[in-house]
């Protein structure tokens, strides 16, 4: 049986007003999550990934005005669907350790949503099967370290029961051990038969855990592709970015990408990567360019075979 | 856990020492180089008194001496509780604070509760929604507040409440004519309204400001965004992680406000004719009461650390990252 689809984003754009300004900061993304699969969403700071979580969740800012269609199972996610949805369906595995409330012992953190008894005892099973000791329910977030917190993170979404995942960098400031092992634990998730969606910067493991990295760059995605299309010098690879970005890797030759991403004030109607692609022709620069299909992945380029 | 908070009270007694000691030296310093002659504030007016009666007085006084042996002579006294005598009520100084510090507690503390609550309140209703309506309308309402005297707020509702509408007595703590005990509650409370009104209008605007503030900076931070992440409505998020982190800066602020308090309270007793401890401190600087004004600021110097030394005590009990600190102290 095929795995259902859970998330679907169709030309997703976020724009921020602010004083009469309008940022774009997101624009016509385009993507699917499926149930059983990891979907790493890899890109520069900047890019939009974590605000690509937010929107999702329909938690940005008042100031945001967005665009698009996202569904859940086929069910337009809205302001009337997302209180219903958030928490139950679809949650949020935050970066770090600010996200929990500094005042509120963890255990108690990640068990309130059920009732007192029933969450209690699973939350301490849980912490078991993590490799947390039962002292760590009492502790409070100050008192965890950064793989503690990763952990203590996780027990709260595998307690939720929600079946899409967005895990929002759960591995910087962890050794490449404890990285790893997180990112197991994101494996068996997706194993059960939900949804990740991985946000990284980090490409290197996005392509060894993920069964589809999509490429983020100056708010729009470039390419999607199967994560072993990553791989030699990236010649299976669509997008002339994401190929620079697979040879920038030390193991892949240390290629560096020269110029600097757009910020969002000086984004283009045009292919946004054109200053600093060596493909670029007169024709990049003239009109926007459409995601297309491609070899069983996306591409945002026109010269894309 | 015991030998920490014993620690910390050891640390508060220790400072609450040397505070007082500190208050002393500078308050008896100062007072020394005013131009107050206690004879002359002791004798007032009468002629009858000769020069070599007020040198008499002067010496059994011991005001012949050197400015370091009267202040060890003070403190001496002092360490004994004997805070001497008020010129200006014939009684000994801790009886009059005891009394005058009774009438203005209710006072003092009616208006500390009322600025507590409401200023909590509208904090909270100002900082919900950031640039509202209603933010615009308490931020306003505030910064009127806290850039009016006290004096003149207590001035401007004692004209409009006692005597444009007559609905509360123009001052004093108890009528006029009455009989000790036959005062009732209700008599107190009317004669305490206005006044406890002045204050805490005078004490809300900083902790509602301050509330907002926090509420704002609680709204943006990332554990509200995962709580809502994971489907608490506003209210229960607020209600779960909010209270709790907005009460941190709102107890400091509401026992720090001791001080103000106090302060407030000297303007507002002056105004009502109120008979609190407040305005005894006018009443002795403007007389020349040495005895009592030095007691008064001893007093309000104890009040003001007590005030914060709850606070400190509280938060060391609300937020755990200070309990659990790995090395004691606050």
């Amino acid at each position: 049986m095929e795995n259902q689809t859970l998330l679907t984003i169709e030309d997703l754009s976020v724009q921020f007003v602010s004083a009469g300004i309008r940022t774009t900061a997101l624009s016509g993304l385009s993507l699917t999550a499926k149930e059983g699969e990891i979907l790493a969403v890899v890109g520069a700071s900047g890019a939009g990934k974590s605000l690509l979580a937010h929107a999702v969740l329909g938690l940005l800012p008042k100031n945001a005005q967005v665009t698009g269609r996202m569904t859940y199972k086929g069910q337009v996610l809205n302001e009337k669907t997302l209180p219903r949805l958030r928490g139950k369906e679809i949650t949020l595995i935050p970066q770090s350790v600010t996200y929990l409330d500094p005042l509120m012992p963890v255990g108690r953190q990640v068990y309130y949503p059920m009732n007192k008894q029933e969450g209690r005892a699973k939350t301490a099973a849980l912490f078991e099967e993590y490799g947390l000791s039962p002292e760590v329910m009492k502790k409070y977030p100050f008192e965890l370290s950064g793989g503690m917190t990763r952990r203590v993170l996780f027990s709260a979404a595998v307690l939720s029961g929600a079946k899409l995942l967005l895990a929002d960098e759960p591995t910087p400031g962890l050794s490449r051990e404890t990285a790893r092992h997180v990112l197991r634990h994101l494996r068996a998730f997706a194993k059960e038969g939900r949804a990740v969606l991985l946000i990284t910067h980090d490409l290197d493991l996005a392509v060894e855990c993920a069964d589809r990295v999509a490429v983020l760059y100056a708010g729009t995605l470039l390419e999607t592709a199967p994560a072993c299309d990553f791989a030699a010098d990236g010649a299976a690879l669509r997008h002339p970015y994401s190929q620079s970005l697979w040879n920038a890797l030390p193991q892949n030759g240390f290629h560096p990408v020269t110029g600097n991403m757009p910020s969002p004030g000086e984004r283009v109607e045009s292919c946004p990567f054109a200053p600093r692609c060596p493909k670029k022709t007169a024709l990049c620069r003239e009109k926007p360019v459409p995601l297309r299909p491609l070899r069983g992945g996306t591409v945002r380029c026109i010269h894309a075979t | 856990m015991a030998g920490k908070t014993a620690r910390f009270l050891l640390g508060k007694l220790l400072r609450m020492l040397s505070l007082l000691l500190a208050a002393c030296l500078l308050s008896f310093f100062l007072l020394s180089l005013s131009p107050i002659d206690p004879v002359e504030a002791y004798v007032g007016a009468s002629v009858t008194v000769s020069e070599q009666q007020r040198e008499e007085i002067a010496a059994h006084w011991g005001l012949d001496q050197p400015p370091a042996e009267r202040f060890g002579l003070w403190l001496s006294s002092i360490a004994k509780g004997d805070l001497g005598t008020s010129l200006l009520y014939r009684r000994p100084v801790l009886d009059v604070i005891g009394e005058r510090f009774l009438a203005s507690l209710w006072l003092m503390g009616i208006a500390w509760i009322f600025s507590g609550l409401i200023g909590l309140g509208l904090g909270i209703l100002a900082g919900r929604r950031e640039g509202s309506l209603w933010d615009k309308g308490i931020r306003g309402f505030c910064l009127l507040l806290s850039s009016t005297p006290t004096f003149w707020v207590g001035m401007v509702l004692l004209l409009i409440f006692a005597v444009w509408l007559g609905w509360f007595p123009v001052g004093l703590s108890v009528p006029i004519g009455v009989l000790e005990q036959d005062v009732t509650l209700f008599d107190r409370l009317s004669h305490v309204i206005l006044p406890a009104l002045t204050l805490s209008l005078a004490g809300m605007a900083p902790i509602a400001l301050h509330t907002r503030e926090k509420l704002i900076a609680i709204n943006r931070s990332d554990y509200m965004l995962y709580a809502r992440a994971r489907g608490e409505g506003e209210w229960t998020a607020l209600r779960r992680h909010g209270l709790r982190n907005l009460a941190l800066p709102a107890v400091t602020l509401q026992f720090a406000s001791f001080a103000e308090l106090f302060g407030g309270s000297v303007l507002a007793e002056q105004v009502f004719s109120y008979p609190g401890l407040g305005r005894a401190a006018t009443e002795a600087g403007l007389n020349g009461d040495l005895p009592l004004l030095l007691g008064i600021v001893l007093f309000s110097t104890l009040f003001v650390f007590i005030g914060n030394s709850i606070a400190d005590l509280l938060t060391f009990f609300i937020d755990p990252r200070i309990r659990r600190a790995k090395r004691g102290g606050i």
